[in-house]
């Protein structure tokens, strides 16, 4: 057998199908959209299927905008920045909330932020791990808030924050509302104007489109300050010529991910519910978050005893790639925020190992792995001072 | 930041061959029992090290002969990464067949050297070295166990990371062994500072009694005042200036000559130095019962003059003022 690939929240495959759709991009039609002649206009059908299939996938309106970025991090410090600018800067509003659990692009966007003298409130997570309406009423401020920014979903634990409730709460306190869609997009459904978002952000290599392209919805009227200036690309919004295939890549990497939702729904959640369960049956362990709140591809499993870092080693020695959020294993030996914010029993904090699926996840690489993993457990709890 | 900095991920790539045999093959991992030291007439210590709330803890077996404290065998288990899974067995084996002692003098660096592929490259990467440093306290722990020597006073110590417990002095140790220089550096050693931030510097969450960049400060001027000093002491003397050379002399005159003369009620001052064609000449005075003793021409000149040639230079010249 291949070796497995379960870290599909770090980055995807690139499905074969978006692979193919973009090779034309590169050697036969090749021009810059901006250009006047024929190598330059030629492009720019395919480039208009690409943002029918990202509007549609997100369901943004015509009048809305969805600017082709790099990536989810361009997409965060443009909406993050540029509500600085536009708010607070000018002395409009104060400041800006956001949460414990937020991706590091949102985190050090805002921390960013406080050098600038701006307020920022990072929200505490409920005991079911996400921030509810209850809790940004709290906190939010009409006179100060200018901007909300929460993750639609977790990347650690998969687990979903009620987006529409939250949104509603910003906007009947005069602020906009921003969320990291990153690990929303294709494994639930993300409807902006059901929501009522004001800005999204989204990252293709999320959703088997390749890595370095991105992409940011903004709501008509919401109009924000460009991260990069130069041409008039994007309308003057996001300058930079327009990455072409990655587009184009990403375009039918959204239709697809849209369109396998319910297999996301059922075949991918009975996988990954086959491999939670595996997990459960071995003594003195715990999944982070219930089942029905969570993405339908994430584990965050905690197994006692067994460090994080030392098991995906295990697992990577037998050819299957999980990932951990266990200090050890980051250059700054940071315990994983998301644990510290959920208030999780301090000692799983270092023993957290995330497993997470794609469509492309097969029940035979499921069944391999519980074998393995199972052993590994067995391996380094006798290894362990701290067996259970 | 530069171009070896930019891809990222390198974690494991760090890892010696050594470490990842060590990870994947342990040969000192498991545990001892009373029944085993009984078989080889020695004594079961078992030491503690570390927390599982730290991500790292460790726990050490010994079996030690009471009559030489040779420890016969020793085995570890630990909760870890493989860092820490590797240094341990390394740790074991290094204390098989050492007196409780000599397994003192092992060090965190010494641990690390050990599972060096090629002597000028680490074996794990800098954020790692907590690890063995972690077997450096265990091993104090056991010797600590096995002396009967205050193990509530390793408790007691001062704390300076409450967070992964080090102490003040794991801290300084540590800031000495390595020849840190910067905070981040101890805090990648040592892991203290690397969760609540508060024993960093004051601001943080929690008002602290020590905090790392004091510590740091003060311990590179300690090492700094010793190394002047050191540099002093092995300075050959006709190469220091005038002011060294006082000093010098004052040193001797303290250490040898003056013990002496206040025994009998009487001292010696100088009073001025001089270098004339390559030597060095003192004048000195008298006091107290010195000054009117007779000897203090003849013997007890000879005898200051000695010790100075003895101990700085023979070319000192002593003169009675």
């Amino acid at each position: 057998m291949e070796r497995i690939y379960l870290d599909n929240n770090a980055t995807t495959i690139v499905d074969p199908k978006v692979k193919e759709a973009m090779d034309p991009f590169y050697c036969q039609m090749y021009g810059n959209p901006n250009s006047l002649h024929d190598f330059g206009t030629e492009v720019h059908p395919y480039m208009r299927i690409a943002f029918d299939r990202l509007y549609s996938g997100i369901n943004a309106r015509d009048e809305d905008d969805i600017l082709i970025t790099s990536c989810a991090t361009e997409s965060n410090n443009t909406v993050i920045k540029g509500m600085y600018y536009k708010l607070i800067k000018p002395g409009k509003k104060t400041q800006v909330i956001t949460t414990q659990v937020e991706h590091p692009c949102v985190a050090n966007s805002c921390r960013f932020l406080e050098t600038l003298g701006v307020d920022v409130i990072y929200l505490p997570v409920n005991e079911d791990g996400i921030v509810d309406g209850k809790i940004l009423r709290e906190y939010i401020d009409p006179d100060k808030t200018a901007l909300v920014s929460i993750m639609w979903a977790n990347n650690e634990t998969g687990l979903i924050f009620p987006i529409k409730e939250l949104c509603q709460v910003a906007h009947e306190n005069g602020a906009l509302f921003h969320t990291d869609a990153v690990q929303a997009i294709g494994k639930i459904p993300v409807d902006v104007q059901d929501t009522g978002v004001d800005f999204l952000s989204f990252s293709g290599h999320k959703f088997h489109a390749p890595k370095g392209i991105g992409g940011l919805f903004i709501r008509k009227g919401r109009d924000l300050p460009p991260l990069l200036h130069g041409g008039e690309q994007m309308a003057g919004k996001r300058a930079g010529t327009v990455d072409v295939p990655g587009l184009v890549g990403m375009g039918l990497a959204m239709e697809l991910a849209v369109s396998n939702l319910d297999y996301e729904s059922t075949e991918v959640r009975r996988l990954r519910d086959i491999l939670e369960d595996a997990i459960l049956a071995i003594p003195d362990t715990i999944v982070v978050g219930q089942r029905k709140i969570r993405t339908p591809n994430t584990i965050l499993a905690s197994i006692r005893g067994v460090e994080g870092e030392a098991l995906i080693w295990e697992l990577n020695r037998q050819e299957i790639a999980a990932s951990t959020g266990s200090a050890c294993a980051s250059e700054s030996l940071e315990p994983n925020p998301t644990f510290v914010a959920m208030c999780v029993d301090d000692q799983l904090a270092h023993t957290g190992i995330r497993l997470s699926l794609s469509r492309f996840t097969t029940e035979e690489e499921i069944e391999k792995t519980i074998d393995v993993l199972k052993a590994s457990v067995e391996r380094l709890r006798n290894i362990s001072s701290r067996r259970p | 930041m530069a171009k070896h900095d930019l891809v990222g991920g390198s974690l494991w790539e760090q890892y010696s061959s050594k470490v990842t045999q060590r990870v994947i093959n342990p040969s000192f991992m498991g545990d001892l029992t009373e029944e085993d030291a009984e078989k080889k007439g020695g004594k079961l210590i078992i030491a503690d090290w570390g927390a599982e709330v730290c991500g790292d803890a460790v726990r050490l077996y010994w079996i030690v002969d009471p009559d030489t404290d040779i420890i016969l065998d020793a085995r570890f288990k630990t909760f870890g990464c493989g860092t820490a899974i590797a240094s341990s067995d390394v740790m074991a084996e290094m204390c098989i067949g050492k007196t409780v002692d000599q397994v003192l003098e092992i060090t965190n660096l010494d641990v690390e050297r050990e599972l060096r592929d090629e002597a000028d490259k680490p074996a794990i990467p800098p954020q790692k070295m907590h690890c063995s440093v972690m077997a450096y306290d265990v091993l104090k722990k056991a010797a600590s166990i096995y002396k009967g020597v205050d193990v509530s006073r390793l408790e007691e110590e001062d704390i300076v990371c409450q967070c992964a417990r080090v102490s003040l002095k794991t801290i300084k140790d540590v800031i000495r062994l390595n020849d840190l220089k910067t905070v981040e550096d101890v805090i990648h050693y040592t892991k203290a500072g690397a969760f609540c931030k508060s024993c960093i510097r004051p601001g943080g969450h929690e008002p602290r009694k020590y905090y790392i960049e004091n510590i740091l400060r003060e311990v590179r001027m300690e090492m700094e005042k010793e190394e002047l000093s050191q540099h002093l002491e092995e300075r050959d003397f006709s190469s220091m200036t005038l002011i060294q050379k006082h000093r010098a002399v004052e040193k001797v005159l303290d250490e040898v000559v003056r013990p002496i003369l206040i025994l009998d009620g009487g001292n010696v001052e100088v009073l001025d130095m001089k270098e004339h064609e390559g030597s060095t000449e003192v004048f000195l005075s008298y006091l107290g019962v010195c000054a009117g003793c007779p000897s203090g021409q003849t013997f007890t000149l000879k005898k200051i003059e000695d010790a100075l040639q003895e101990n700085l230079d023979s070319h000192i010249r002593v003169n009675i003022v």
